[in-house]
């Protein structure tokens, strides 16, 4: 199997790391750049636990190999906050209460990210939606929803 | 040591603050550790297991040599390594199979390689011959003499006393009720209702599969890393079944993605180690995959339940004969304990004189049935809550009414003979009637729907042996704050939150100046019996507030001598200690850690403060085994209600959940918003089993293990609005009077929807979960739709 050379922007940083032809994505971020935040809850694109922001949209990073992001963006989880300052998503999924076993939330945040970068005022059922392939076996997602909304309104109001 | 009990009266904060969780922070910036994310080095080998493809059949040979020889592996294990049984209440299981296969999953072997791939293929060349043998896949067949025996040692195994194995049988435990007269009180009864339900196996399913990383030295030291509930109990089994001592297992648990009872015991992890034993000095991954966690954690148990029960003309409870048929899988060594649980509470939350349960565990050769959220109670509920209904009905009694009039009070005697602590039950039942507006019918919102509501009651209490205890020690930094260790497992039901608003209200000082020592290594960390059965607020709560007394009291014994004054004009309020006497104050910064000088340079007073504080139950007895009957069968019961309205689609049999409203008598709602996050994400849960979910077995094969096939709720099917209602009667001796919630949230949530469903349309839906095509299919069978 052919080991391959890849550069990528993660997270703003240039990065540059050796994989198979067979890594993911998602192996490379968590076993190559030791970024473990982004979870893996079945290797089949179907839970979204491994969901991340690649050049702007929200993708199972699971089901995308590590040699198909050459010059790609990446934002996963840990680059999420800036400086210590929380993104209002991370913000209002805590006041809100939509945090449990937190094994999705790296998931369910990325896929929230990118709705909010899309869709400055989303509707309840948009938010469903676009939440719709990241499962949550805690919160029952109410609280999820709620904090989407929130963290929508902040951003309208400090746009 | 000493013992203080805190007083109800009065509730310092931060008790009933809802305070932002603990763990929060981590969890929301990808910083938070689960078991998977531990890194190992270049050294780590990858494990994999050589499952059983069939149900049922005898081992006659396992080669393992083509797969030796291939290069990469590091060590190959069959069940000849390992002679040593393993289990928790009944001793019934081998780290891997030695004579027999029980279940498809059974594992037959593993192997350690220095890739996932390696491992792959050298399971595939290992050669082993099976011989099939006739499967039990129903338990009511499984209990008759007509079915083979998957256990013919069972009376050789090592069992709990309150645990009843039937030798010769499949019975792995069988737990008896016999209260009053049963035979005469039928023919006081003016209404009779007689029905058998089927509860399917359902799964767990944590986003986090089951992860174990295990290393062996050559000291004989066993280090395990894992996604686990019990760290304790693991060392413990681990220890027995290699025939070490306990001190020579070390468990490391860092946060849980999800557990619900699966990463309860001890299962995959076992693998995990005894293949490390065999590669010293090198650590083992094994992870489940996302279809391996399907079929080879421990499942939900299948229930077959009859129920017959009758009431007189004015609706009053007068009998119940109840036989439940656990479907306990391969291996019941926990499975054994939810019969038992579902024999002691086999009424449901009713008062009910006369009384005759028969509760069986039953091997089948199906996936090993362990712990689920609820354990046993929502599968027992299920159809106890509907026959209720079906009752009230017969005898022109609303469902509320009939509950309010029937449900267990304090002081009640209850089915085993013991005596109601007070119980919010009635106050639950009225606030989930009001908050869906019982009574009234709302318009469907499409002229090809209808509406309907239902209501459904419960109670669980923690199953769990006697003697189950919890300890926590309270260390005292320089900075005056806390750091808590504990030994229970912060799941996502938010222990580790709970525990620090304990401590910082028992210690006087602010929640934010409270950490709680993560990893739990037991190595390091005292002893917790289990994360489970809704034990820990109330259990380990009660420790670490002692705990958290023991600290104070040092810190106030130090100051008094310092001072000169006297211990009850003391207090420690917001980290500082002050004299209500002299006026003095003083910061627990410097003092907790280097003591305090004495004047002029005379010495010092004090030293490094550490509190320490357990908790164990002792006043529960046992049960005598003919009737089930004694003083004091549980430690207590949560109870709680609640209602749902639901739309049903005429044109589809979809069932769409409008509005849902649990009430819950919590004792004491120590952080309310997380309260009720337990009872809303509990009721998101029970909606999935209801309306989704069934493992799909077909002579033992699951043909759905995968989400796909296997569907869970998403944000789609969430209600649009849960109401979540704290009843608070407090526990005689629960911190600040608080009992257990995580699972009572979805215990009865699918007879309230089958109860709803019945409203809407007027058919009983039965057994769940209630898809679309079934519901569709009874409404066509009833001429509701052509």
């Amino acid at each position: 199997m052919g080991i391959h050379r890849i550069t990528f922007t993660v997270n703003g940083e240039y990065e540059q790391v050796d994989v198979p032809s067979n890594m993911t994505l998602l192996q490379a971020l968590r076993d190559k750049l030791a970024l473990t935040g982004t979870k893996n809850g079945c290797s089949a694109g179907e839970c979204g636990a491994c969901t991340v922001i690649m050049n702007g949209e929200p993708i199972n990073s699971c089901m995308i190999l590590a040699v198909e992001c050459e010059g790609a963006d990446i934002l996963t989880i840990e680059g999420l906050a800036k400086d210590g300052k929380l993104d209002p998503i991370q913000e209002t999924i805590i006041n809100r209460g939509g945090v449990q076993c937190g094994f999705c939330t790296p998931g369910i945040l990325m896929s929230s990210r990118a709705l909010l970068d899309r869709n400055a005022d989303p509707s309840d059922e948009e938010i469903r939606e676009a939440l719709v392939g990241n499962l949550c076996r805690c919160t029952g997602y109410l609280r999820i929803i709620d904090a989407v909304k929130d963290a929508a309104q902040r951003e309208r109001e400090n746009a | 040591m000493a013992v203080n009990r805190v007083a109800v009266e009065k509730i310092p904060h931060p008790i009933g603050d809802s305070v932002q969780r603990i763990d929060a922070r981590e969890k929301v910036t990808g910083a938070a550790i689960y078991a998977d994310d531990f890194q190992f080095g270049p050294g780590l080998l990858y494990a994999r297991i050589l499952r059983s493809p069939i149900p049922h059949g005898i081992i006659k040979r396992v080669d393992v040599s083509r797969a030796r020889a291939l290069p990469g592996v590091k060590a190959i294990v069959t069940g000849e390594d390992f002679p040593g049984y393993i289990g928790l209440y009944l001793q019934d299981r081998f780290i891997f199979c030695r004579d027999r296969v029980r279940y498809v999953g059974d594992p037959i072997a593993g192997v350690a390689a220095i890739s996932e791939e390696i491992a792959e293929k050298a399971i595939s060349l290992i050669d082993y011959e099976l011989e099939p043998l006739p499967g039990v896949f129903e338990p009511d067949f499984g209990a008759s003499p007509d079915a083979p025996l998957i256990h013919p040692d069972l009376g050789k195994y090592e069992v709990m006393n309150f645990i009843f194995p039937e030798p010769g049988t499949n019975i792995s435990n069988h737990f008896r009720i016999r209260k009053g007269d049963v035979d005469t009180a039928w023919k006081d009864c003016a209404a009779v209702v007689e029905r058998e339900f089927r509860i399917p196996h359902i799964q767990h399913v944590p986003i986090e599969t089951h992860v174990a990383v295990a290393k062996a030295d050559e000291k004989g030291k066993v280090t395990l890393w894992g996604s686990s509930q019990s760290p304790f109990a693991q060392r413990n089994l681990i220890a027995k079944a290699l025939g070490i001592s306990q001190s020579d297992v070390d468990v490391i648990a860092p946060y849980v993605g999800g557990g619900f009872g699966c990463k309860a015991g001890v299962s995959m992890e076992a693998l995990a180690v005894a293949i490390a034993t065999k590669v010293k000095g090198r650590p083992v991954k094994l992870r489940l995959t996302r279809e391996e966690e399907f079929y080879t954690a421990f499942v939900r148990q299948g229930l077959v339940a009859r129920f017959k029960m009758g009431c007189d003309k004015d609706g009053k409870l007068l009998v119940m004969e109840n036989k439940f048929y656990w479907s306990g899988g391969a291996y019941t060594e926990y499975g054994v304990n939810i019969t038992r649980a579902s024999g002691y509470s086999s009424t449901g939350p009713y008062n009910v004189p006369n009384v005759k349960t028969d509760s069986f565990c039953v091997y089948t050769n199906h996936p090993v049935g362990g712990p689920m959220r609820g354990f046993g109670m929502p599968e027992m509920h299920s159809g106890l809550e509907q026959c209720i209904d079906e009752l009230a009905e017969k005898v022109s009694v609303d469902p509320v009414e009939f509950r309010k009039m029937n449900c267990i009070k304090t002081g009640d005697t209850i089915v085993t003979g013991m005596t109601m602590h007070p119980t919010g039950l009635s106050e639950c039942i009225t606030k989930a009637a009001e908050a869906i507006d019982w009574g009234k019918k709302n318009p469907a919102s499409a002229p090809n729907k209808r509406r309907g509501k239902g209501i459904a009651i419960m109670w669980k209490a923690p199953a769990m042996p006697p003697n189950a205890g919890s300890s926590a020690w309270v260390e005292m930094n320089e900075d005056g704050t806390l750091t808590v260790a504990v030994g229970g497992q912060e799941l996502g039901q938010g222990t580790f939150t709970v525990m620090a608003q304990m401590a910082a209200a028992a210690m006087g000082v602010p929640y934010d100046w409270v950490r709680i020592a993560t990893p739990v290594n037991t190595d390091y960390s005292p002893y917790e019996w289990q994360t489970v059965a809704s034990r820990l607020t109330w259990s380990m709560g009660n420790a670490v507030v002692n705990a958290a007394l023991d600290a104070r009291h040092q810190v106030l014994e130090m100051v008094a001598k310092s001072w000169n004054e006297n211990l009850e004009d003391l207090d420690i309020i917001e980290g500082q200690v002050i004299s209500y006497k002299s006026e003095e104050s003083i910061s627990l910064k410097n003092i907790v850690v280097y003591g305090i000088a004495k004047p002029n340079d005379q010495g010092w007073i004090g030293g490094p403060i550490v509190g320490r504080g357990n908790f164990m139950p002792s006043y529960v007895t046992g049960l005598d085994p003919e009737t089930g009957q004694g003083p004091r069968a549980v430690v207590h019961y949560t109870t709680g209600a609640q209602a749902v309205e639901v739309e049903v689609d005429m044109d589809t049999g979809k069932v769409e959940i409008i509005q849902g409203v649990a009430a819950f008598d919590v004792g004491k709602a120590i952080n309310p918003e997380m309260v009720k996050a337990q009872m809303e994400g509990g009721f998101v849960q029970g909606v999935s089993t209801a309306l989704f979910e069934e493992m799909k077995l077909k002579q033992g094969i699951l043909t759905n293990p995968s989400f796909v096939d296997y569907r869970i709720a998403t944000s789609s099917d969430a209600p649009k609005k849960i109401d979540a209602i704290i009843v608070e009667y407090p526990q005689d001796d629960g911190p600040w009077g608080a009992r257990g919630i995580g699972e009572h949230a979805l215990v009865p949530t699918i007879p309230a929807i089958a109860n709803a469903i019945y409203d809407a349309i007027g058919l009983r839906p039965g057994n769940p979960p209630y898809l679309s095509e079934k519901i569709y299919l009874l409404m066509q069978e009833a001429g509701l739709v052509s």
